[in-house]
């Protein structure tokens, strides 16, 4: 019973940590979807927004509530203006190129936070911070359930968003079929931006989501790299995908941190990685097709 | 004497045939064109020849050897070259290594002898360098030959992927719309280099082609197809008068 | 302006394209040769660096120059050549073997990692070599019966004919010795049907196929050719750093390496020396000017990592050509003044490539 119940905590701690890394991915399908590239800042941007919120919650002494939403909303403008002024202009040039780019700018923000908060970790109150919830003798702490609940609420939204709204199903048309959606009136370039927005703005609730577990701190962005192999294993361009890749992602670390010996839980997530570009590239919801000629 | 002949063969893209139940004969030294509306399977065909595409049912031949099975990457090596729609030159390099990249499956020389540039491979490259030219001034590309590919106009980069398919030294050439994106003149001057392959060089030609011009002009017989089967086979005048060719064509009641 | 009149088809497959470059190229080396009786110990020993890092730079620009394969774990590379080399010197092993051994025992692993991400376009093949990176670095980290783990791994001093390679000196010139070699072969390499193939996979894999080209064998070859270059890279590092650590094989040193390629010139053989100078350089030149930036810039942490971001993004973005590109342009245009036209450098327009089917 208790290696049930030690098994069942094991399981939802890595399930939230799955959706950290599931919302992360989410960022980098968005954009994939849309433009073919891939944000290797996008972890980086994830610290961004804890770091905004921390500022606004921690420094101005904001409510949770508020600070976090103007934290997000923040992130998402910051989002917004980085593909408005430095990614629309390499559109076009080889995919590496952007890889790069990226890479590059994820050091830039890096310092510039290092710069802003300094390099020592940094947390604030939230209203989850360090309770608990008592479930028939199961003790999960709130910190988690939090980042579970508001990792499907924020899905919730998408979902309706993505569905329901004119901007939504425009930016689905965009990620389609770019000509014809310009064609039809859509203003491709802004679309892209708002896009960038979301994703910006997604990575930032992970971020602020993150911080009553693991402190906020310059390398956090790291976990991009873990998102990878979510967004991966969902099939990279599938976004239920990426959430079930980064869930999966998360339960497996979690039990091979427990069953396994030390140093196979750091490699889990980058072996997941492998087996799946090998043995089923096309990932667990395939959304691929071959070049045309 | 048929040189490639195609036997029943058929592709399904889900629910879609995009090729259904085709066959064909092309006899050495002929220019066989084939022909239809948009989406009616044509360079679907070239992909299975060129082995792209797996083709869910059917055979096809080359020199009586079925070569279903084959790879694509020795479908060149047997000797069957191929351009593309939409151009697929290699844009970062110049003509001349274009040309030459098209020689690549008459190189003989190993790995190691390569690395340390054995006079093996510098005579092998003279040999190759040889060939390009004689390509290049059958085209009269000589101005461009250094030139990045990038920086060739569309008409140019049409003739250079033409050379570099001849540069394979094939005995089939396949041409994807060869006339696409040229204007009259141009299309005029493919026109007579393709009758130059055949006459002088006397490679055997499958042509999928929109120009209707360009095909009367070059064809010794045409194909026409419409949503993936054979509506007709024959002389250029007799196919484009067929009462199924000209429905597809034009619409009607189907 | 120099005008080349070509008689002989030999001319295009020669190493120099006329008796002046032969000339420089030789001048070069002999002041090469001699450098080390002119400067100081310590910039012997950062050239030294730089040789070291050229090499592993040609063995990235031939994989993401050349056959347009991005790895971002060609550090693992290095390391395993690195520690494959100090492992083999501490059994008493010489070096004339452990140097070519250590190059083909990283190729077998370029292979290993070659065959499976074939399938794999760029952006796939970056996150898989990413990830296979940071699998190696953490083995180093975690296998201390091979490795020594966190407690390092003395590298002995090798012998070279009975004479011990030590020192800035001995470094530089082994360095300089194997950047040569490697030099020399890729450039036999890029004019023989072997570099076509790779050039011609970078540009269209599609057409690549078509004329003949096996994918699967060029891109594993092209995997092979990188990890081997790299691991001879990496038994020099051994050499230099004298002291192998676990965790300086990690990420960022993989990003240096794209950015010799980058910085440098993509595609180009120049571009690569350009980029290692630029590369081992810039921390020199930070370390230099760092007391006197002003509001304590200088001694912020992060700041050279940042200053690869910032410099990346700026060449990404304004001159794709690299230096190299620069120079060749800024030679063009002292060439033809005054005649230059504002034309004459504009970049093609370029659109959007996918690989998707629509």
């Amino acid at each position: 019973m208790e290696d049930a119940a030690r098994l069942l905590q094991l399981v939802v701690n890595g399930a939230a940590a799955g959706c950290i890394y599931g919302l992360i991915a989410l960022g980098f399908v968005l954009i994939y979807k849309a433009t073919e590239m891939i944000n290797f800042a996008q972890g980086d941007i994830m610290m961004l927004g804890g770091f905004f919120a921390f500022s606004l919650i921690a420094h101005f002494g904001l409510n949770y509530w508020i600070g976090a939403l103007l934290a997000i909303l923040l992130t998402a403008a910051f989002g917004f203006a980085l593909d408005a002024v430095v990614l629309r202009r390499v559109i076009g040039q080889p995919q590496f190129a952007v890889v790069m780019l990226t890479l590059g700018l994820g050091f830039i923000f890096r310092a510039y936070a290092g710069i802003t908060w300094g390099y020592d970790s940094v947390g604030f109150e939230t209203p989850f911070t360090n309770r608990t919830i008592n479930l028939h003798g199961l003790i999960l702490g709130q910190d988690n359930v939090s980042i579970i609940v508001g990792t499907v609420l924020l899905c919730g939204v998408l979902y309706l968003f993505f569905s329901h709204t004119r901007l939504g199903v425009a930016m689905q048309a965009s990620s389609q079929n770019q000509l014809a959606a310009y064609y039809m009136g859509i203003p491709v370039r802004t679309v892209f931006s708002l896009i960038w927005a979301i994703s910006a703005g997604v990575a930032a609730v992970a971020g602020i989501l993150l911080s009553p577990v693991s402190m906020i701190d310059v390398n956090m962005g790291f976990l991009g790299i873990k998102a990878f192999a979510a967004a991966v294993l969902g099939g990279f361009g599938s976004i239920p995908g990426a959430l079930v890749g980064g869930v999966v992602i998360g339960i497996v670390e979690q039990l091979a941190g427990y069953f396994l010996p030390a140093g196979f839980q750091e490699v889990t997530s980058n072996v997941v990685l492998l087996a799946t570009l090998i043995l089923r590239p096309q990932g667990l919801f395939a959304e691929i097709a071959g070049k045309r000629v | 004497m048929s040189l490639f002949r195609a036997d029943d063969i058929a592709i399904r893209f889900g629910g879609i045939r995009a090729v259904d139940a085709v066959s064909f004969d092309v006899n050495e030294g002929e220019v066989f064109s084939i022909i239809g509306p948009n989406g009616a399977g044509k360079t679907t065909i070239f992909n299975l020849i060129s082995r792209i595409y797996q083709p869910s049912s059917g055979r096809l031949y080359f020199q009586d050897r079925d070569i279903t099975e084959i790879p694509a990457y020795r479908i060149a090596g047997l000797g069957i070259a191929r351009t593309f729609q939409n151009i697929e030159l290699f844009a970062n390099a110049t003509l001349l290594q274009n040309l030459l990249i098209g020689r690549h499956c008459h190189s003989t020389v190993g790995v190691l002898s390569q690395l340390v540039f054995l006079p093996a491979v510098r005579r092998e490259e003279l040999q190759h360098r040889e060939k390009a030219e004689e390509v290049i001034a059958f085209l009269g590309l000589e101005r461009y030959r250094d030139t990045l590919i990038a920086n060739l106009p569309y008409g140019v980069r049409k003739v250079v992927e033409l050379g570099r398919a001849l540069c394979i030294e094939p005995k089939l050439l396949l041409l994807d719309e060869p006339s696409s994106g040229l204007n009259v003149e141009e299309t005029e001057g493919m026109g007579f280099w393709i009758e130059d392959i055949k006459k002088d060089l006397g490679i055997t030609v499958i042509m999928v082609e929109h120009d209707m011009n360009l095909v009367r002009m070059v064809s010794d017989r045409v194909m026409a197809l419409n949503y993936g089967k054979v509506i007709a086979l024959g002389t250029p005048d007799e196919v484009q008068n067929h009462p199924e060719v000209v429905r597809a064509y034009i619409g009607g009641e189907g | 302006m120099r005008y080349l009149f070509k008689t002989d088809y030999r001319q295009d497959i020669t190493l120099w394209r006329h008796r002046g470059d032969l000339f420089w190229y030789g001048l070069l080396i002999v002041v090469l040769l001699l450098i080390p009786y002119v400067l100081s110990e310590f910039y012997i020993g950062e050239l030294g660096g730089v040789f070291v890092f050229a090499v592993a730079g040609v063995g990235m620009m031939l994989l993401a120059g050349y056959t347009g394969l991005i790895s971002l774990g060609n550090a693992a590379f290095l390391g395993i050549g690195a520690y494959t080399e100090a492992i083999l010197l501490a059994h008493g092993v010489p070096l004339v073997v452990t140097l070519p051994v250590a190059g083909l025992f990283t190729g077998l692993f370029g292979i290993l990692i070659g065959l499976p991400t074939l399938r794999m376009s760029g952006l796939y093949l970056a996150i898989a070599t990413l990830a296979f990176g940071s699998i190696v670095g953490t083995v180093f980290q975690k296998w201390d019966a091979v490795t020594g783990g966190f407690d390092g791994f003395p590298v002995p001093t090798p012998d070279l004919f009975g004479m011990p390679v030590q020192g800035a000196n001995g470094i530089y010139y082994l360095s300089l010795f194997v950047l040569v070699v490697v030099l020399w072969l890729s450039a036999n390499l890029l004019r023989t049907p072997l570099g076509r193939a790779m050039v011609a996979i970078r540009d269209s894999e599609i057409s690549a196929q078509s004329m003949g080209i096996h994918l699967a064998r060029y891109k594993t070859f092209a995997f092979a050719v990188s990890a081997f270059i790299t691991g001879l890279a990496g038994a020099l590092f051994a050499h230099y750093v004298r002291y192998l650590a676990p965790d300086a094989f990690d990420v960022l040193l993989s990003v240096q390496f794209v950015t010799i390629v980058f910085v440098g010139g993509l595609g180009s053989l120049h571009g690569v020396i350009f980029g290692a100078l630029f590369v081992r350089l810039l921390p020199q030149f930070i370390a230099i000017i760092r007391d006197d930036l002003p509001f304590g810039i200088g001694r912020m942490p992060g700041l050279e990592p940042s200053l690869f971001g910032f410099v990346l993004v700026i060449v990404i973005l304004f001159e794709p050509g690299g230096i190299y590109g620069r120079w060749i342009k800024m030679k063009n245009w002292f060439q033809a003044y005054p005649l230059k036209r504002r034309t004459s450098f504009r970049r093609q327009k370029s659109y959007a490539r996918s690989e998707r089917l629509r």
